[in-house]
């Protein structure tokens, strides 16, 4: 291995609560060489972005080092004084942010913000920072930069403002970087583009790199080396090569990784899982304030023995640069056979009962005084679906596509500005008062923000029992107790749950809830907005399975609406993918997975970073971003992002063409 | 002892309709365990529970002022009984003497004198210029020169009484919670000591202030020889009117029209809007001066409305009270509205809207409980200024009826003894401290609800 650049050592870092200090990183060592990328992986709350901002002393107010020291290149961060540590900060490291669209100053230009970090740090300033920006800009992927130069923040789309954050980190030429989930916020198709040029900047320059990241796709994309921390500790750092190299630890002879990684790996949803449940890690992350005394896994960990609970295991090292803090010793910890089957209903689509034609949105953009309608967004432009009972369709696209809007479209939240929805036969769309209140019954709706979807002030069993008492179906108090403890149930939540609030749940725990309070009122359909998007790899697993079991139990169908492709290859029976506002393809889902035709589909497959090894040979690249759906472009709307567009897709928007009884596409030359 | 006969004002009416509400409120809050939560986060905060329980002193004094009664007059046995034209209240009867015990004109604080010399004929000696005895103050010492060590004993006493009395309250809280030292030193829950020191600051002060005020009168005596202690007294039920029975008219307009502008937008919201801005573009004092002269027009071309003149003037301040609340919606309208906007996007009300709840039951179930905390907030924070606002319109004389005392007539009046020579100051300095302290606690008290109630500290 190389020299190493940053060298952490027992690094413990807390918040201070009322009297106490609260450890939020607990001891963690690691070294990141010059030219390397070391990723840390874990679920929120396990102390990844505090390790970032102790390592730059940008703690919050509350935050303190505990102990422990951090060098770069020989100089001991942590003891430097705060005015030397600004030239550090920015000059020497740099961070990348989350979310691109809070870390620029809305009121600065692009030029201004970059410039404030070459005249700091460089000493540049006038026409050669000019010259310094616009090389810069330029090394990032912008195009026409001396005019984005003098352009705001707001001017930008989400994945420029990013490449410009990453051109204000690399102004001041630092050794290491810092990158919290710099791609999170972002589309996969310009996530793809993103991990490219870190990785690209970083061979470029040499620069060392911390990622902090949830996702294993992404690190198996980028990193060198990988830190696995849980509640605040290290629990495992492995090269890519060996983190990667035993598949879902389903190889009894090489149950060398810890039991934690091993349980992130296999409650990943993917095709080949399809009819298995996931598996899923029970409990939740320890609080900071109860963290128990010997491996803080042992709660949660399938293996656990007497000895974990009474000491903290230590480092072992498997093989060479590969270690692991674990007790166990033997064959894989997650046993492959815990894995029931699922019934799969595979029914045939028989009749649909939900049949949306021709369906439209837009939103009229008002101007003047006299508010005068300039135009419209067309948020949702001619969809046509239809959903058969008990089947679940996967409505896929990226951001600003439209796909919530067609949820809510169907829902009647919001008033469709044309087409028909038609459920069992009957027309949805203009319906109101009682009638509406009705058809209301069969359809009900998940969304994405467990936090924003329950309210604060009512307690669980009211929440539930609210769909019930107004659609009018259990009037009495004592029927709808009962109904609300048999959700509960079904849900897998605990009686007494009903009598409590909503905060006093973890993310997944409400999901549950806001499940229960959709089947509440027996709906045929459920209609999923990002369900699962919000919440960690484990706990996705849990609502995966559980919506899947209800499906097999309920016979409930299914509008799933999500950008994650991993979820529609465990989930999905058909897929339909949206871009701006309209279907471009749909099909059977292994038909649309397996065999995709429209280069849209296949990009965003090719885009989606896989937690492996091999893959990613033949990536698709997307130039550009999504247009935005006020000023879509003419012809197909594709066409200026796509590999194979002619005059034709230039002029005409393609029809749609039927490649089998189930599989369509609009596209001018379907592959 | 002679009858009485009960007078129930109109805003006696209110005052107590307010405590049953406010009563109601915390039963309410009691069985709300996230609001409770929010309230104990109050209740830990020291500077918060030392201001409320000055609140509460002031409070106490404003509800005994708030039980009225006439006396009857001794007549005739056989007679139809008689009632004095005077409307007394309870504060009056624990008070008696302050009320009745009328110098002539302006004494100072503790003086056995009156503050001007005057001419008398006494015999032997002729005419002669001197400053007067007091009828009542220091009546009872034969040499006016035994004053300063008679108020020192009197104070002692009273204050060593004082202490004894908050030393029992305090063991009887100290053995509830856990002995002296966690007490002291703020383990408990509730912000004990805090509330401890305060009281014992109140009853150190009080108790010696209403022992000596038997004898003296200790914030001196005004231009017709009333105690300015009684007028202080008297003026925080006026204060305590204006503050509460002001919001109460003006909370449900705010939340009402800022809920509805918020939620149902389009022309309900535009309409709205154009109210309060047109509202808010009209200099607020000349509306209520324009205001106030008219309804005074009304009242006096119908005396025959008012049994006595205290019912007068507790209408003339129900109606100010009205006039202030409808001018000064609009800020917190304003507010609930931006709030209500964001909070009809959440996605738990579009999950209601699902079910097709019906809008008036999601603005009651859904938005109006998680608006509540900036009423609060708005509601304790505008009570300080409309306290400071009566004190300025009647100091313009578009206030409350000359005939009732209040910390703005009180200073009104005051202007004109500073111009004096020697300058007459005790009234104005009486008024300031009392309306200081009581402002004072109120803004305290806002800012620990704001603290306890604020989302992003929870």
């Amino acid at each position: 291995m190389a020299e190493p650049m940053l060298t952490v050592t027992d690094l413990r870092l807390g918040f201070a609560a009322g009297r106490r200090t609260l450890a939020a990183v607990d001891g963690i060592s690691f070294t990141i060489a010059k030219g390397e990328t070391f990723a840390l992986l874990g679920e929120s709350g396990c102390g990844k972005s505090v390790t970032a901002q102790g390592i730059l002393r940008l703690l919050p107010a509350a935050g303190r080092v505990l102990g422990g020291s951090v060098g770069l290149n020989g100089a001991e961060l942590l003891a430097l004084p705060e005015a030397a540590m600004r030239e550090y900060r920015g000059g020497r490291m740099a961070m990348i942010f989350q979310e691109p669209a809070t870390s620029l100053n809305p009121v600065l230009t692009v030029g201004r913000q970059i410039g404030e970090v070459l005249e700091r740090h460089r000493g540049l300033s006038g026409e050669p920072a000019r010259a310094r920006m616009l090389e810069l800009l330029r090394q990032v992927g912008i195009a026409d930069p001396e005019r984005r130069l003098d352009e705001y923040p707001f001017q930008l789309s989400g994945g420029m403002k990013q490449r410009v954050m990453i051109a204000v980190a690399l102004a001041g030429e630092p050794e290491l970087l810092i990158a919290d989930e710099p791609t999170t916020a972002l589309d996969v198709t310009v996530q793809a583009q993103i991990l490219d040029l870190l990785a690209g900047l970083q061979a470029e320059r040499g620069m060392g790199m911390l990622l902090i990241t949830h996702d294993l796709g992404v690190v198996a994309r980028m990193a060198h080396r990988i830190g696995v921390m849980y509640a605040g500790e290290l629990v495992e750092v492995a090269s890519r090569a060996d983190f990667f190299a035993v598949p879902r630890g389903e190889r009894d002879a090489l149950g060398v990784r810890h039991p934690y990684t091993q349980a992130l790996f296999a409650a990943l949803p993917e095709v080949a899982r399809r009819g298995q449940k996931l598996v899923t890690i029970p409990g939740q992350v320890p609080s900071l304030a109860a963290m128990p005394g010997g491996c803080r896994f042992a709660e949660r960990c399938p293996q656990v023995m007497a000895v974990c609970r009474e000491q903290s295991p230590p480092w072992r090292e498997v093989a060479a640069g590969h270690a692991v803090r674990c007790h166990w010793q033997g064959a894989a910890a997650v046993d492959a056979s815990v894995r029931h089957a699922v019934t799969e209903l595979d029914l045939e689509p028989g009749r649909a009962f939900l049949e949306v034609a021709d369906l439209k949105v837009h939103f009229p953009i008002r101007k003047g005084i006299l508010q005068r309608t300039v135009g419209h967004v067309r948020a949702v432009d001619g969809v046509s679906l239809a959903i058969a009972p008990g089947r679940t369709l996967a409505l896929v696209g990226e951001s600003g596509c439209g796909k919530t809007t067609v949820g809510k479209a169907l829902l009647q939240l919001i008033a469709p500005s044309g087409g028909s929805v038609r459920l069992a036969g009957n027309e949805l769309v203009g319906l109101a008062g009682r009638r509406l209140r009705a058809a209301r019954r069969h359809m009900q709706m998940v969304f994405q923000d467990p936090f924003a979807s329950l309210n604060p002030r009512l307690r669980v069993g009211e929440i539930i029992a609210e769909g019930m008492g107004a659609l009018g179906l259990e009037r009495e108090r004592a029927a709808q107790a009962a109904a609300v403890l048999a959700l509960l149930q079904q849900v897998g939540l605990p009686a007494e749950a009903a009598e409590r609030f909503p905060h006093e749940f973890s993310g997944g725990q409400r999901q549950r809830i806001a499940i229960a309070r959709a089947l509440a009122v027996q709906p045929e359909l459920l209609i999923c907005d990002e369900p699962t998007s919000a919440l960690d790899v484990s706990v996705q697993a849990q609502i995966l399975n559980l919506l899947k079991a209800l499906q097999a139990e309920l016979g409930v169908a299914y509008l799933f609406i999500t950008h994650n492709f991993a979820v529609v290859e465990y989930l999905a029976h058909d897929v339909a993918v949206m871009y701006l506002g309209r279907i471009v393809e749909r099909g059977r889902a292994e038909e649309v997975l397996r065999t995709p035709r429209h280069p849209y589909t296949r990009a965003l497959l090719s885009a989606v970073p896989v937690p492996r090894l091999e893959g990613g040979e033949q990536r698709i690249r997307l130039p550009g971003e999504t247009p935005s759906p006020a000023n879509p472009p003419g012809g197909c709307h594709f066409h200026p992002r796509c590999p194979q567009a002619t005059d034709i897709c230039r002029q005409n928007y393609p029809e749609s063409t039927v490649l089998s009884e189930t599989h369509s596409v609009a596209c001018h030359w379907p592959g | 002892m002679s009858g009485f006969q009960i007078v129930v004002l109109w805003s006696d009416v209110l005052v107590w309709l307010l405590l049953a509400a406010g009563i109601g409120l915390a039963v309410l809050i009691a069985r709300n365990p996230p609001l409770l939560a929010a309230w104990r986060r109050v209740g830990s905060n020291r500077i918060g529970m030392a201001s409320a329980t000055i609140l509460l002193a002031f409070i106490a004094v404003g509800l005994l002022d708030s039980l009225h009664y006439r006396v009857a007059l001794d007549g005739k046995p056989g007679e139809k009984t008689q009632y004095a034209i005077e409307v007394l209240s309870a504060l009056d009867a624990l008070v008696g003497p302050l009320r009745t015990e009328n110098e002539k004109t302006y004494s100072a604080p503790f003086a056995s004198q009156l503050y001007a010399k005057e001419t008398f004929d006494r015999p032997g000696v002729g005419t002669v210029r001197e400053f007067p005895r007091l009828k009542y103050g220091a009546s009872h010492l034969q040499d006016p020169a035994a004053l300063t060590g008679d108020v020192a004993v009197t104070a002692l006493r009273a204050g060593g009484l004082a202490l004894f009395g908050w030393l029992l309250l305090a063991s009887v809280v100290a053995l509830r919670c856990g002995g002296w030292r966690a007490v002291w030193r703020g383990d408990t829950a509730f912000a004990w000591n805090a509330v401890l020191a305060t009281l014992a600051l109140i009853v150190l002060t009080l108790v010696p202030l209403f022992a000596l005020a038997g004898d003296y009168h200790v914030f001196g005596t005004d231009k017709v020889g009333q105690d300015v202690l009684y007028q202080i007294l008297k003026s925080v039920r006026t204060a305590l009117i204006i503050g509460l029975v002001t919001t109460l008219v003006m909370l449900p307009v705010a939340v009402l029209l800022g809920i509805v502008a918020g939620y149902f937008r389009g022309w309900v919201d535009d309409l709205i809007q154009y109210l309060y801005t047109v509202l808010n573009s009209i200099p607020g004092v000349l509306l209520i001066a324009a205001a106030v002269l008219m309804m005074q027009v009304v009242i006096d071309s119908h005396p025959e409305w008012f049994a006595t003149a205290a019912e007068r003037a507790d209408l003339r301040l129900l109606a100010l009270c009205f006039i202030l609340g409808i001018t000064s919606w609009t800020g917190l309208c304003r507010l609930l509205r931006g709030e209500t906007l964001k909070l009809r996007e959440l996605e738990y009300i579009q999950a209601a809207q699902a079910f097709g709840v019906s809008s008036w039951r999601i603005i009651l179930r859904h938005i109006l409980p998680n608006l509540m905390h900036i009423v609060i907030i708005a509601l304790v924070m505008d009570f300080s200024g409309l306290v400071l606002a009566e004190a300025v319109l009647s100091y313009v004389g578009i206030g409350v009826d000359p005939t009732m005392t209040s910390f703005g007539t009180m200073i009104n009046n005051a202007r004109m003894e500073l111009g004096r020579e020697p300058v007459v100051w005790w009234s104005l300095t009486a008024a300031f401290a009392a309306m200081f302290i009581l402002v004072l606690a109120a803004n305290l008290f806002a800012d620990a609800v704001r603290d306890a109630f604020d989302p992003r500290a929870a």
